[in-house]
């Protein structure tokens, strides 16, 4: 089905999780290290990467930077054995697309990867019929080659964050709660968290240079969630 | 307040020293005013006596008996004549006659008592009187006759009575300036009495309010509080102790903090190294099922159990992980402003409880209120499973709510909660019934509930209804959101 990189270092968990992925029908590489991972990376050409924030070596932090450098959009889900607050929201600001709390069912663990990859393969939703590129301001947005650019410079992003500019953008000046967009962008069906809307929006928000103060596209609604606005 | 003042320390001080102070100055100054009062009074009638004597035993001769009214006139004349300055009154009667030193002296002084008692004794009698606010000295005595020539001859009464009236303003201004010195030294010994149990209030009540200081701040928790040590008296002693009772409790708190927190440690530490070996298993447990189909009953049951009981597991270590995230003060608060009833909707629906739940919801962003989403869902999701769980359908939840808080209630059908039990229901691993080993749930669903409403400041009870069922009630303060504080991600 998909080709999934396993990086985790424990050996009973990266057998377990490779077996039961393999039970779904994926196609699965697994590697002990982030240095290894990164090698398998390029001989394996993975459509996802499940990863680990706790490695030996490299961090899983480290390996996520290292790979969004490498392929903005490869999708990227943090496996974490801590599921404190601090740990989910760093793996999700260095770039993850989504986590997950270990231990994990291998059939929550396969519904996360199809989410993921679904938001990868589509365009975002409301879409049709509307011009193929946008401009606002100095931002251009292609709904079809799936291409955003800066003042004419086009910018890499993950598909988590393409997806959620491509819902934003889709009605400008509506404003969507956070739950709407964890549907929207991330295909959560059940009261998912509101972290991974925040941590996308910052992320997106710093790749179109946006001040933090006062952003120009993306702005906050204070205790609802977000609007995008034409400047 | 007021009472509290009057009943203190330093009014019963200054009471107690003023009333010994005045006790004593009263009664020394009463003593010495008496004597002295006597005193002066004494000596003065006794020379007053013996000048009149005197004169009276020179003069009597010339009065001749049985006297004419001018001539008793002229003895009395004489007679006061015989005092320099002038304070006598002299009158002298005979049977009804009677003259003065001075003509139409009432005499008011001399009384109808003296007058009998001189009649009735040869003595001197004499009587202070006080008229018209001064005190006159009254004396009478008869004149005697004697036969002057012959020694220790027996003397008879002339009938002739002599009264004299002497103004002691003299001696009255000496006891009013006794009376006034010893006034003064009173007011001064009370001040001195007065400032005295001032200070000696103060020497006590300084110390007994630092220490009263010292106390407060332990039992606010600050167990380093010590107090100095003055001197070797018993309010030094009393320092002393404090300071080693306080430092005796802050060893022993440090201890338990100490092993409280290794306790908290081991939790964490075994609910974090038993996630790596679940995490393994728990994403086997779809193959073993899968396979389970396949194999011979005995290892398919087997294999089912392993299944089963590794998903509890993997609940049970993630349950104790939030609880060691409460307990280390880890757990904060991501707080979004979002409709409660929107949020029950979306709980129930997510857990596919939205047609075996009835709920009473207020219509939309009629309730919203500065949460945190996740954990108002666990809340939720809690209350409701456990009414599934243990109690009977139809379960109700619903939600009101006013300016200041909103109020979710979760009610189920069954036989409610045993009186016995309601006190624990929030406690870890509480087992309402001790013969049921393990429920379905970790045992800690409640208390995580319970943690999870604290955290948001509010209170959840639980109840059985009077018409049956379990109620858990869960109040929650409404924070609107603050004008400067921005959620920004």
């Amino acid at each position: 089905m998909s080709r999934v990189l396993l990086i985790e270092d424990d050996p009973a968990v990266r057998e377990g999780v490779a077996l039961a992925l393999r039970r779904q029908g994926h196609d699965v590489a697994a590697a002990a290290t982030g240095e290894e991972g990164l090698d398998r990376l390029r001989s394996f050409r993975p459509d996802i990467v499940i990863l680990d924030l706790m490695l030996p070596g490299m961090t899983g932090l480290e390996v996520c930077r290292t790979v969004r450098t490498l392929d903005q959009t490869l999708p990227i889900i943090m496996a974490t054995a801590r599921g404190d607050e601090v740990d989910i929201v760093v793996g999700l600001e260095a770039g993850a697309d989504d986590y997950v709390v270990k231990p994990v069912l291998a059939r929550v663990l396969d519904a996360r990867i199809r989410a993921v990859l679904r938001r990868t393969a589509g365009a975002a939703p409301g879409a049709e019929g509307l011009p193929k590129i946008h401009t606002y301001g100095e931002l251009a947005v292609d709904r079809a080659g799936l291409t955003v650019a800066l003042h004419g410079e086009p910018i890499a992003l993950a598909p988590s964050e393409l997806r959620l500019l491509l819902t934003l953008t889709a009605s400008p000046g509506q404003v969507f709660s956070r739950q709407q967009l964890l549907e929207a962008v991330w295909e959560h069906d059940y009261h998912g968290d509101a972290r991974l809307v925040d941590a996308c929006v910052k992320r997106l928000r710093t790749k179109m240079s946006e001040p933090p103060r006062a952003p120009r596209y993306i702005h906050t609604v204070r205790g609802f969630g977000y609007r995008f606005a034409a400047p | 307040m007021r009472r509290r003042r009057l009943r203190g320390l330093r009014f019963r001080l200054v009471v107690a020293f003023g009333l010994v102070a005045a006790i004593s100055a009263v009664t020394t100054g009463a003593l010495t005013f008496r004597e002295a009062r006597t005193g002066v009074l004494q000596q003065s009638q006794d020379a007053t006596i013996r000048q009149l004597r005197t004169q009276l035993n020179q003069q009597a001769a010339e009065l001749a008996l049985p006297p004419e009214r001018s001539a008793l006139r002229k003895f009395a004349q004489d007679l006061a004549a015989t005092e320099s300055r002038g304070n006598w009154r002299v009158l002298v009667t005979y049977g009804d006659l009677s003259g003065s030193s001075a003509s139409g002296d009432p005499f008011t002084e001399v009384t109808p008592a003296l007058r009998e008692a001189v009649a009735s004794s040869r003595a001197t009698v004499f009587q202070r009187v006080r008229h018209d606010g001064r005190t006159s000295l009254a004396v009478g005595m008869s004149i005697l006759f004697s036969t002057q020539r012959i020694p220790d001859s027996v003397e008879t009464p002339s009938g002739a009575r002599v009264f004299l009236v002497v103004p002691q303003t003299t001696e009255q201004a000496y006891v009013d300036a006794l009376v006034t010195a010893a006034e003064r030294a009173m007011v001064a010994a009370l001040a001195l009495a007065v400032v005295l149990a001032l200070l000696a209030a103060r020497g006590v009540l300084v110390p007994v309010r630092k220490l009263r200081l010292a106390t407060r701040r332990v039992a606010e928790g600050r167990l380093d509080t010590r107090l100095a040590v003055n001197g070797s008296d018993e309010l030094a002693e009393l320092s002393h102790t404090f300071n080693e009772t306080a430092a005796a409790l802050e060893t022993s708190v440090a201890e338990l903090r100490e092993m409280e927190a290794r306790a908290r440690r081991f939790a964490a530490d075994v609910s974090h190294e038993l996630r790596t070996p679940l995490a393994a298993m728990s994403a086997v447990t779809d193959v073993l099922d899968e396979d389970a189909a396949r194999l011979d009953p005995d290892t398919a049951t087997a294999v089912r159990l392993i299944s089963t009981e590794t998903v509890k597991l993997a609940r049970l270590v993630d349950d104790l992980m939030e609880i060691s995230r409460f307990d280390a003060g880890a757990a904060v608060l991501h707080l979004d402003e979002i409709d409660l009833a929107e949020s029950i909707r979306r709980t129930l629906a997510s857990r596919g409880w939205t047609d075996t739940v009835e709920t009473e919801l207020p219509p939309p962003h009629a309730v919203r209120a500065r949460v945190d989403p996740r954990r108002v869902d666990v809340i939720v999701a809690n209350l409701v499973g456990n009414a599934l769980k243990h109690g009977a359908r139809p379960v109700m939840v619903r939600l009101s709510g006013d300016d200041t808080v909103a109020v979710i209630e979760v009610r189920d059908s069954g036989p409610g909660i045993p009186s016995h039990v309601l006190p624990h229901v929030f406690e870890r691993f509480y087992k309402s019934d001790s013969a049921r080993i393990r429920s379905e749930g970790s045992g800690l669903g409640l208390s995580i509930t319970a943690e999870n409403v604290h955290l948001h400041g509010g209170t959840v009870r639980a109840a059985s209804h009077p018409a049956g069922g379990a109620v858990f009630t869960m109040e929650l303060p409404l924070r609107r959101a603050e004008p400067t504080e921005e959620y920004r991600p």
